[in-house]
């Protein structure tokens, strides 16, 4: 790895920093693998892809149970239990967790997890440790998610961590294995792609309405292949929980990672928390995180720019995250999307979430509303939504429930008071996990219910079968439990 | 890891764009611990519908699958994979695939076949007029072909991950043969950096 010269983007200076150097001749390297030629082995590792360190890897119940078997069968340890973290989210009832657990398979899997951690020795969240929680809201909650580290998990939504400066990727199940073995993965490196948000956002306008609105904008696949990083005034300006949302959802714009450098924002967020550095360390890793910013004159593989000012509240209409419209406008036709393909996959769409083109947003009533998940289950999108609802009453059309990320963020809001304003208004107020996320566990839509929810995919089915699912901000989604159906959130602002 | 070469059959013509994981297997069957089984749920929902493609005898027993763009689109889960892998096909053909998935497919060792838009065409339409009309994906030439022998086109895959597949190596096994790179790499990282381990 010689020092590169050129000025270089933040994705490629973290990605420069993981690269296991190579120290021996490949061919020599052949010879250590069995079975291969070396003279054939020299040729073709030189074309390998990057061996990338690893310097976090976290771990959940749905998506290791086969990375550990696979351990087990060929005889291997974990090799950095250190560097490995532990929960379980998927899964876990979001009620009555002191009984026993109604569905028998959710039930193996966490005791398999539970089981996994302690024959591999990996540190585990367990169900019932305060720390539990969504795994991509642990993380930076706990401090792990530092600035310039390489962070993976067994789930798409692990871009979340690039909020913080950190190059975090999902992987599938054999991946994970591979880094529960070596700590390293082997990977093509990736295009880069800036996302700049310039301006200022308006009033009512978060975090959860600039990615929807991203993703409207350059489609499901737009950031395939790349690392996004985003930039720009609006984006500096957001809390980091609002930087948390918008880099958790790259994945539903195909995109590979999401990056935002750290800055002051980050680094107040991040200060005294329970593994941030501390002393002179935390000093000597501020001084380094300082340079982690895409240098001047680097250039990205694609560029777009988009005027914060004019993103307004977004509903999604449809069954991809990219298929959305802003609160005051109506569901389009899709005769008027410009390819045969988009056009199909709205009609589709249309059909399956039963809506007419032409309906105006605001028209389309909700029997759910789910807030929680680790796009917006922090404590700031729970007051965010509190504010909305305090004083007033769940629609009697509606059921409402809100499921904070962790253990830590509903006794955060807990000592605040958000339950008591919660369920005054006639939410449930549940324990924590990924719930109607993805419907794995109890909680979820009935065939033909429509929700307003928080999480981040829309796909038909996500929140259980024949559900019909709007994305929204948490402001949008509290609203829309008191209207009953979508209203512009800042007319109550 | 089993060798791959050549996948030769007919093929599952899947006409949507955008297909997602969520879709190939839904939330509720991973919770099974197992790597394998996952072929009767796969698209469960879309096969609710009896004219979905999968219901077609025509189609049974299809080593290929041909879809549009961004297929496996959403989220890891490589049981999306080993759905497709117990449906038993064995290659996929679309003008793209999603990244994670397209990662999951080369360690499961299915082929993610990308051809240019128009191919997809002729191929889709093709098995959707004639449900047994044959092709064959042959790994060592990088040809995709009818089995008529009417049509070839050139992929692209990259020449390591190609090899790889050819020769069936195991990725944890040749990442393991770098292990004093890996020891010297750990050395040199800075003593502040987190651990999980430390309470
Ligand atoms: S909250 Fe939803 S998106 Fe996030 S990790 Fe859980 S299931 Fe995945």
């Amino acid at each position: 790895m010689s020092e590169p010269q050129h000025p270089r983007t933040l994705s490629e200076k973290i990605w420069d920093a993981h690269v296991v150097p190579s120290s021996l001749q490949e061919a020599a390297r052949g010879e250590a693998v069995e079975g291969i030629d070396p003279e054939e082995a020299a040729a073709i590792l030189a074309q390998r892809p990057d061996l990338l360190y690893i310097d976090l890897h976290l771990v959940h119940e749905v998506t290791s149970p086969q990375a550990f078997e696979g351990l087990r069968l060929a005889g291997r340890k974990v090799r950095r239990a250190d560097l490995t973290l532990a929960t379980v989210d998927h899964n876990v009832p979001t009620a009555d967790r002191d009984k026993s657990n109604p569905d028998p398979l959710s039930a193996q899997q966490i005791e398999v997890m539970q089981a996994n951690a302690k024959e591999f020795d990996v540190p585990l969240y367990d169900i019932f440790d305060i720390r539990q929680g969504v795994v991509h809201i642990i993380g930076p909650e706990q401090g792990y998610t530092q600035p310039g580290l390489t962070i993976v998990c067994g789930d798409s939504h692990t871009s979340t961590h690039g909020a913080m400066g950190a190059l975090a990727f999902g992987i599938g199940t054999s991946e994970v294995e591979h880094v529960l073995a070596t700590q390293t993965l082997p990977q093509a490196k990736p295009k880069t792609m800036s996302v700049e948000v310039t301006g200022e956002l308006g009033p009512g306008v978060t975090a959860k309405d600039v990615i929807l609105t991203i993703i409207a904008e350059i489609g499901v696949d737009g950031g395939v292949g790349h690392v996004i990083e985003y930039r720009g005034e609006a984006i500096r300006s957001l809390s980091m929980a609002g930087r948390l949302t918008v880099c958790n959802m790259s994945i539903e714009a195909g995109a590979r990672a999401g990056l935002i450098a750290p800055d002051e924002t980050t680094f107040e967020y991040l200060e005294g928390r329970p593994h941030a550095p501390r002393g002179d360390d935390w000093d000597e890793a501020v001084e380094h995180w300082r340079t982690l910013v895409t240098d001047d004159g680097a250039t990205f593989d694609r560029s777009i720019v988009l005027n914060g000012a004019a993103i307004v509240p977004f509903v999604t209409w449809g069954t991809n995250p990219g298929q959305g419209a802003p609160v005051n406008g109506r569901v389009p036709d899709p005769g008027g999307f410009a390819t045969p393909a988009l056009q199909e996959s709205a009609r589709r769409a249309l059909e399956y979430m039963d809506i007419e083109a032409g309906t105006a947003i605001r028209d389309i009533a909700v029997d759910r509303v789910f807030l929680g998940s680790c796009t917006n289950g922090r404590i700031e999108d729970l007051r965010a939504a509190a504010a909305i609802v305090e004083g007033k009453q769940v629609a009697d059309t509606v059921q409402a429930m809100v499921v904070p990320g962790s253990g830590l963020v509903k006794m955060q809001a807990e000592d605040e008071g958000l339950d008591v304003i919660f369920r005054d208004a006639g939410f449930d107020w549940r324990d924590p996990g990924c719930s109607m996320c993805l419907g794995m566990n109890p909680d979820i839509l009935l065939p033909g219910e429509r929700s307003a929810s928080t999480s981040n995919r829309n796909f038909e089915g996500r929140q259980g079968p024949g559900g019909r699912t709007h994305l929204v901000s948490p402001e949008m989604a509290a609203a829309a439990a008191i209207a009953g159906h979508f209203v512009d959130v800042r007319e109550l602002l | 890891m089993k060798k791959v070469e050549k996948v030769t059959g007919h093929a599952i013509p899947l006409n949507r764009a955008n297909v997602d994981t969520d879709q190939i297997i839904p939330a509720k069957h991973l919770k099974r611990i197992e790597r394998t089984g996952y072929g009767p749920f796969a698209f469960e929902s879309w096969r609710e519908d009896p004219d979905f493609v999968l219901n077609d005898p025509a189609y049974g027993g299809a080593k290929l699958l041909i879809s549009r763009h961004n297929f496996g689109s959403g989220s890891s889960r490589e049981h999306a994979v080993w759905a497709v892998e117990g449906l038993g096909v064995e290659a996929l053909i679309a003008p793209s695939f999603a990244d994670i998935f397209k990662n999951n497919c080369m360690k499961v060792g299915i082929l993610t076949v990308e051809l240019p838009e128009e191919d997809v065409d002729y191929l889709m339409a093709r098995s959707e007029e004639l449900p047994d009309a044959g092709i064959e994906v042959d790994l060592q030439a990088q040809t995709v072909r009818t089995t008529d022998g009417s049509w070839e086109r050139p992929f692209e895959i990259s020449p390591f991950a190609r090899w790889r597949l050819l020769n069936g190596f195991d990725d944890i096994g040749m990442t393991l043969a770098y292990d004093t790179d890996i020891e010297a790499f750990e050395r040199q990282r800075p003593n502040r950096l987190p651990v999980t381990t430390a309470d």
